[in-house]
């Protein structure tokens, strides 16, 4: 089946492009890539006014199955993903069972090809069961298709257990990610420490928790030589620790959420449990760090953590709501509206963001670039279209979403997967 | 709601005669005065019923008590009411238990406002008779209530509004009728 | 003025002039508890519930009191054990309820933003009885009432909140409600339950009692729940005792005519000395019975006359 994009405004950060370009698509993989194709093909998509980019990859997303598939399945996250813009997602281990073993990989690889529309990637635990004290088979999962390991949701608690783990991650050119947090300084907190949780009478989560993780995760790997990535990124402390590791050349990469460089804690006194999340909403001057810090390319993707729950389960008091936010559906729009629309990144150091930096930190060679050879993943975005979230239509099976209602311009309008339109709006 | 004033139906001297005239009444009917007490349905039954006490004690030299009775609390419309009611103080600093109590209004209408403060009286004690003044009784009784002293009887239509005015609260004394009027 | 709010879930919101609608309502409702016959007949027929997610015998008994006094009905529904234990929902419980045609809903709850919540979702007029470490606004407005009482007028009047201000509601309510009344409160307490961001909140803080009590007009105590003992925001009891009571030699530091107060149940020999809970300046009995006609007040604002457009 061959597919012609015709007429789009081409953006690839991995090789420098930004034109018009017409893209041939030939059994699954990129074919031509030239100002104007001649050849014919069997669909022809016009794009024009249209951005064509390499297809996004959300590198940390909660699929929930196997375990809980009553919040969301491969099935359904994928379809969320494909009308959120993603290609490609990679999915955190805290399922039921915890995916700390190859059978759990592999029943994550065979699900998706059976059910999914988009890429899944496997992230496995870093230790068993995610309790922190033992190493998972690291040699094994890598083996069984797992692109990276975190214990997310949790940290890795204990100092030496992230020493081995980074140590051992050498050998297997693997990647830690690590959900940086000190339970014991937010203990029963439920949004960040400060002004607003002492008005609000909750309790807070410091952020002196985010960053001693951060600086302890930033000397091991320091110590260590080897790859850390610190996820969600939120508190303006850990932007300095991070600002000054780069600098010493310590491979340290960071990532982080659209609800964190858009909301503030301020926002909790509606006690609105969509806005209940881990890491918290923090304060305005940590939001406005975040996104200088993107600006200065010291944080270096966008992902969305997306964390479907059931309506019941968040349909509670505040104290007892789990923490997340659903994200698939609306992170490119957010992003597109707030901060490319608004001159505050420029949309190819977003797509850079997006698709291009974290395929090569997962090691994901022939993604997050549009280059003759490799397969067909391709996002296409209408930057001047108009859209109203509305979590009624989500295709995800939660509605988690503290956005819905907003207005937002600009938002992906094609998503191609393997050469195939996996969504189309 | 504008209003216009129709006509003034009694001034200053005239209440004043009229006061005294109910006082004596009184002082004739209640052998014991020593045992009366007076309360005022607020607002201007208080003034009218401190007026009285002083008269009586002019007179015969016997300190009547005044208490004020605030009747909000025991209106039987109030379920009905638009706009919310801020609710006074009731002040009666002795006891209503046996005694004979004169209780005072400025117009008697439709006896609902009567018969709210006897209710609130039973609740504060048990008195051994009530009487009722009023210095205007304008008719359209819709309860079987009846004045024992009245100041003057003043036929009204129902629509009409009747004000009674007194130099403790307003600018002199006076009673007037008015009508409301449409905003042309 | 009157009162357009349909439900009491803080002070906050509430503007100086609503506060002391309440209170002035309060004033002219008094009485009614030193009659002989209790009760007036203005909230009959209505019916009110008190939900308590959270043990209490002086608040709940204290509305219960306030609404039989008004003739309203009014039944309790204690749900000591948490909804999630259960297996009912919190909004499964208040649906249940509101098929049962109640005017108002009296709610204690542990998890703070709880009434707000409730709210959002249901007919009846919500009253606050205490949210976690939020709010507990019949407690501040009774404290106004009592305060006033004593002390005539609040402008420039010098109010102390001593001890575990962190997690306490009833220090919230108060801040927000005496700063708008015009009061100058300071804060004291030991260093891990009084964040210094409280300032934020428009009060002084000093950590050290014997000074900060200095000249104060209104000595508040508030409860020391000793769990936090157990997670290590003071030492323990005895140095507590020895930094934060209020001994006679204290209160000494305060202005003559000072009186003390205390949300209640009193930890006699912790927050505050056995002499100084029973002298003569302590009015944590007034606190009591004006809490009732504080409550009164509520319902009838609340609850009286038909219901009306209100801003929430």
């Amino acid at each position: 089946m061959t597919l012609l994009i015709k007429n789009g405004r081409v953006i690839d950060p991995a090789s420098g492009t930004d034109e018009t370009l017409d893209i041939l698509i030939d059994k699954r993989k990129i074919a031509v890539i030239k100002p104007k194709i001649e050849i014919e093909a069997k669909k022809i998509i016009d794009a024009s006014r249209l951005v064509v980019a390499p297809g996004f990859i959300d590198m940390h997303t909660h699929l929930r199955d196997p375990g809980q598939e009553n919040k969301e399945t491969i099935h359904s996250g994928s379809l969320a993903a494909a009308k959120g813009g993603f290609t490609s997602i990679a999915c955190m281990p805290n399922t039921l069972p915890v995916n700390d073993n190859r059978g759990v990989t592999e029943y994550i690889i065979s699900e998706a090809k059976k059910s999914a529309v988009v890429n899944i990637f496997p992230i496995a635990a870093v230790s068993k069961d995610q309790k922190g004290k033992e190493l998972t088979d690291m040699a094994d999962l890598v083996d069984a298709g797992a692109v990276a390991f975190s214990d997310d949701g949790l940290p890795v608690k204990q100092s030496h257990i992230m020493r081995r783990a980074l140590e051992y991650s050498k050998l297997l050119n693997t990647l830690i990610i690590d959900h940086c947090e000190d339970k014991s300084l937010t203990q029963d907190g439920v949004m960040h420490e400060g002004y607003y949780s002492y008005l609000f009478g909750l309790s807070g989560m410091p952020a002196s928790s985010e960053e001693i993780i951060v600086a302890r995760d930033l000397i091991l790997a320091e110590k260590a030589d080897a790859r850390i990535h610190i996820a969600h990124l939120s508190v303006k402390g850990a932007i300095d620790y991070i600002r000054e590791a780069k600098k010493k050349k310590v491979k340290v990469t960071t990532e982080v959420t659209p609800h964190h460089l858009l909301l503030t804690d301020s926002s909790l006194e509606s006690y609105d449990t969509n806005l209940k999340v881990n890491p918290p909403l923090r304060s305005k001057d940590d939001v406005e760090a975040l996104v200088k810090a993107i600006k200065d390319g010291i944080i270096d993707v966008i992902v969305t953590d997306h964390a479907p729950h059931t309506l019941d389960e968040k349909n509670v008091e505040l104290d007892n709501a789990p923490f997340g936010i659903n994200g698939l559906e609306t992170a490119v729009s957010l992003i597109l509206d707030k901060l490319v629309y608004k001159n505050i990144i420029p949309l190819q150091k977003f797509i850079e963001m997006i698709s291009t930096t974290p395929a090569i930190i997962l090691g994901l060679e022939n993604k997050g670039k549009i280059k003759v050879g490799v397969e067909a993943d391709l996002t296409i975005l209408n930057l001047h279209k108009e859209t109203v979230v509305d979590i009624e239509k989500f295709k995800s099976k939660s509605q988690n979403n503290p956005f819905h209602g907003w207005k937002l311009i600009g938002a992906p309008v094609m998503t191609i997967v393997g050469g195939k339109i996996v969504y189309s709006e | 709601m504008e209003e216009k004033i129709k006509a003034r139906i009694m001034d200053s001297r005239r209440i004043k005669r009229v006061i005294h005239r109910m006082t004596t009444e009184i002082i004739e009917r209640n052998r014991n005065l020593k045992n009366l007490v007076i309360i005022g349905i607020r607002t201007r039954g208080i003034y009218i019923g401190k007026r009285i006490s002083r008269l009586i004690k002019e007179l015969e030299n016997i300190e009547i008590p005044v208490g004020v009775l605030d009747i909000t609390l025991y209106r039987d419309d109030f379920s009905e009411l638009e706009a919310q009611l801020m609710v006074k103080k009731t002040e009666i600093n002795f006891s209503v238990t046996k005694k004979n109590v004169l209780l005072i209004d400025d117009v008697l209408f439709t006896g609902r406002t009567i018969r709210a403060a006897m209710d609130s009286l039973i609740d504060l004690g048990r008195p051994k008779t009530i009487q009722l003044l009023v210095l205007i009784d304008r008719g359209h009784r819709e309860l079987p209530i009846r004045a024992d002293y009245v100041g003057k009887v003043l036929p009204t239509s129902k629509q009409e509004l009747v004000h009674v005015r007194l130099k403790e609260i307003d600018e002199n004394d006076e009673v007037l009728i008015a009508e409301p009027q449409r905003i042309k | 003025m009157p009162f357009v709010h349909k439900h009491l879930l803080g002070i906050q919101h509430l503007t100086a002039s609503e506060i002391l609608t309440i209170l002035d309502t309060a004033e002219s409702l008094f009485e009614i508890s030193t009659r002989e016959v209790k009760k007036v007949p203005i909230l009959r027929g209505k019916t009110i519930i008190n939900l308590f997610f959270e043990p209490s015998t002086r608040t709940r008994s204290s509305f219960e009191l306030a609404a039989k006094r008004l003739s309203a009905d009014i039944i309790n529904f204690n749900q000591q054990t948490s909804s999630v234990v259960k297996g009912e929902s919190l909004k499964d419980t208040i649906l249940n309820l509101e098929a049962m045609n109640p005017d108002a809903l009296i709610i204690r709850h542990f998890a703070a933003g709880t009434p707000h919540y409730i709210s959002t979702f249901c007919r009846s007029h919500i009253i606050n009885a205490g949210d976690g470490a939020h709010e507990h606004p019949t407690q501040a407005l009774l404290d106004a009432f009592t305060i006033r009482q004593a002390k005539k007028n609040f402008k420039d009047l010098k109010v102390i909140i001593i001890g575990d201000i962190l997690h306490s509601r009833v220090a919230r309510s108060n801040i927000f409600c005496l700063n708008k009344l015009g009061a100058k409160i300071i804060l004291s307490g030991p260093p891990p339950l009084l964040p210094l961001e409280f300032k934020k909140f428009g009060v002084d803080i000093d950590f050290n009692l014997d000074r900060a009590i200095k000249g104060a007009d209104v000595i508040m105590m508030l409860r020391i729940q000793l769990e936090r003992q157990q997670k290590s925001s003071f030492p323990s009891l005895r140095e507590y005792r020895n930094l934060y009571s209020l001994t006679k030699k204290r209160f000494r530091r305060a202005k003559k005519n000072a009186i003390i107060m205390h949300p209640g149940p009193i930890n006699r020999g912790v927050e505050i000395s056995a002499e100084m809970a029973d002298s003569a300046k302590s009015v944590i009995l007034k606190q009591v019975e004006n809490g009732i006609a504080v409550r009164m007040a509520i319902l009838y604002i609340l609850l009286g006359g038909k219901e009306r457009d209100s801003i929430d």
